[in-house]
């Protein structure tokens, strides 16, 4: 199955008004499913993914024939063990996956939508998904969990359903997206749009991709998933299979080799609009603002319970917006946990083999559902 | 300190908010849980003792009492517990008042730096006392601002803070503190407990 056409759908009928102020109608989420929904429908575990994830969360990933993005978490006998919890995650629309996006075909030009497909917000995201609900007949979730982007959607999630999950795990994320986040976006959106083979967003009608944009993108992005730390440790100053420097701009080092490969099997993987779309929904997400500078109140109407994890080496998305999060929530007397782990690993801790984390998530999940 | 617990049990009213500051691995949280109808939330400084609360379905925020307080609002809780740990604040002073501040009331509890087998280590030995509740070193201990009994029921006068309940706790034993007793539960007690409101 690597054909796009043939991942698992629903198309929404319901017409979506989007925070731009268009309307979409029929329009398609992809979505994958691990483990089984109970008779009493309560062990359902909605996860949102990242800015270039999908909704291959687990075992093998039928595009890229690698193993699902959060395979260390989810899965059979995994901290989400898929063996007890129905985990559902969809492609968010904006993404290229078999969602709703600018890859689609306009259904009047019969042309690739590109840059007309409309901007979308992180709320459109989660409003689109929530048709998920419906279409397994799930009157509340045990869980809604994700990490950066995803942990916005978790956000997002109760702040628009304020009592449609028992459970919200927000990982490694924000309620606003801050300067140096949009900074980072933007780099990533000009070295696309400044690819020659980008045409305006027109390049798939054009039979083009603006793969050195899309790939110098993902490099500079990766960078911030990482920390000095950890890039010294990995890396240091050691040169690519050579025993020297070659004088020359060839990837003399390691980590320069390291970057131009996580560039090259990006672009075979994700699509250029797609990236410029998604990033610019997190510019936009502003929890704080959509409530007047009083994050509590997104939270005022729920009874949901909270637990916050931030990493010490995450300079992205810093334990102190983390704890922005876990200070509103206790404003209100919700119920809320927070515990910041220690890792070297950066933002990316979160995607990673690393042991404390998946123990804290798993004793968390678990402990929670026995008192559900 | 089972004993210690069971008292701070039977102060606590039913359905009512608690919050236990320094709450450690949770112990004094799981108890008060099992024992009380009652919604209890922890604070707690290490990490690896808020993963371990996390495990045991605790909700617990991981945070420095002397600067994470800040967050809770003004009499957001109808307890605040604070056990054993007063002594091993930078200021005393202000997390009490902060206690104060974030709970209707008040239960503080400190080991007895009055107590007569302290006094007698210090007097006889000349060297800080190390004993079974109080194991460090001076070099190495975390309780840097150690008190007895009379220092705390003191403090409480001078601050106008008002005392509902003093107990003394020594190994089984517990007893009521008063003015006429004070010098005696002083050095007969190991550790105080307090119950206390503005």
């Amino acid at each position: 199955m690597n054909d796009i056409n043939n991942v698992k759908k629903i198309i929404v009928d319901k017409p979506l008004k989007l925070d731009c102020g268009k309307i979409i109608n029929n329009f398609p989420i992809a979505y994958e499913t691990y483990g089984n929904l109970n008779k009493k429908k309560d062990n359902a575990i909605l996860i949102f993914h990242a800015l270039t994830g999908d909704q291959f969360v687990s075992g093998v990933n039928p595009f890229t024939k690698k193993d699902g993005w959060w395979s260390y978490a989810v899965g059979p006998d995994k901290p989400i063990d898929t063996n007890k919890y129905f985990v559902l995650c969809a492609n968010v629309i904006g993404g290229c996956m078999g969602s709703y996006g600018p890859s689609d075909i306009d259904s009047i030009s019969k042309k690739i939508l590109g840059t007309s497909f409309p901007v979308i917000t992180i709320n459109d995201m989660v409003n689109a998904q929530y048709n998920l609900l419906d279409f397994f007949k799930i009157d509340q979730l045990f869980c809604v969990d994700g990490g950066s982007m995803g942990g916005m959607q978790v956000l997002q999630f109760v702040n628009n359903f304020p009592n449609k999950t028992k459970i919200a795990i927000p990982i490694a994320c924000t309620a606003s997206h801050s300067a140096q986040n949009i900074a980072f976006n933007e780099l990533g959106r000009q070295s696309i749009m400044a690819d020659a083979n980008w045409v305006n967003g027109n390049y798939s009608n054009e039979r083009l991709n603006p793969d050195k944009g899309l790939s110098v993108a993902r490099m500079a992005a990766h960078i911030t998933y990482l920390s000095k730390n950890g890039l010294q440790e990995k890396f240091g100053r050691k040169l690519q299979e050579r025993d020297d420097l070659k004088f020359s701009f060839d990837a003399d080092f390691q980590i320069e080799s390291y970057l131009r490969h996580q560039g090259s099997v990006f672009v075979n993987r994700f699509d250029a609009n797609s990236y410029l779309y998604i990033t610019r929904a997190m510019d936009y997400f502003d929890l704080i603002k959509q409530h007047n500078g009083n994050l509590s109140k997104a939270f005022s109407q729920s009874k949901t319970k909270f637990f916050i994890i931030s990493f010490t080496s995450d300079w992205l998305y810093p334990t102190s917006e983390n704890k922005d999060i876990v200070i509103a929530l206790n404003a209100i007397g919700a119920d809320v946990g927070f515990v910041e782990i220690e890792s070297d690993k950066g933002h990316d801790s979160f995607l990673l083999n690393v042991p404390e984390f998946l123990d804290t998530l798993k004793n968390y999940i678990n402990s929670s559902y026995i008192k559900n | 300190m089972k004993q210690e617990f069971k008292i701070i049990a039977n102060l606590i009213e039913k359905n009512t908010r608690v919050l236990d500051v320094g709450c450690g691995d949770g112990t004094l949280m799981e108890f008060l849980k099992n024992n009380k109808e009652i919604d209890i939330r922890g604070i707690e400084i290490s990490k690896n003792k808020v993963q371990n609360c996390i495990g045991k379905g605790l909700t617990v925020i991981e945070g420095d009492a002397e600067k994470d307080l800040i967050q809770f609002p003004d009499h957001s809780f109808d307890y605040v517990i604070l056990s054993q740990t007063l002594q091993a604040f930078l200021n005393p002073e202000q997390v009490i008042s902060e206690l104060l501040r974030v709970g209707k009331k008040a239960i503080v509890t400190i080991p007895n730096f009055g107590y007569w087998k302290l006094r007698l280590h210090l007097l006889i030995k000349g060297t800080m006392p190390v004993t079974r509740t109080l194991p460090d070193e001076w070099y190495n201990t975390p309780n840097i601002h150690m008190c007895t009994i009379k220092d705390f029921f003191n403090f409480c006068k001078d601050q106008k803070i008002h005392l509902y309940k003093s107990i003394a706790l020594q190994n089984l034993k517990s007893s009521k503190i008063n003015n006429s007793n004070i010098e005696l539960k002083n050095l007969s007690a190991v550790l105080g407990i307090f119950l206390l409101e503005k």
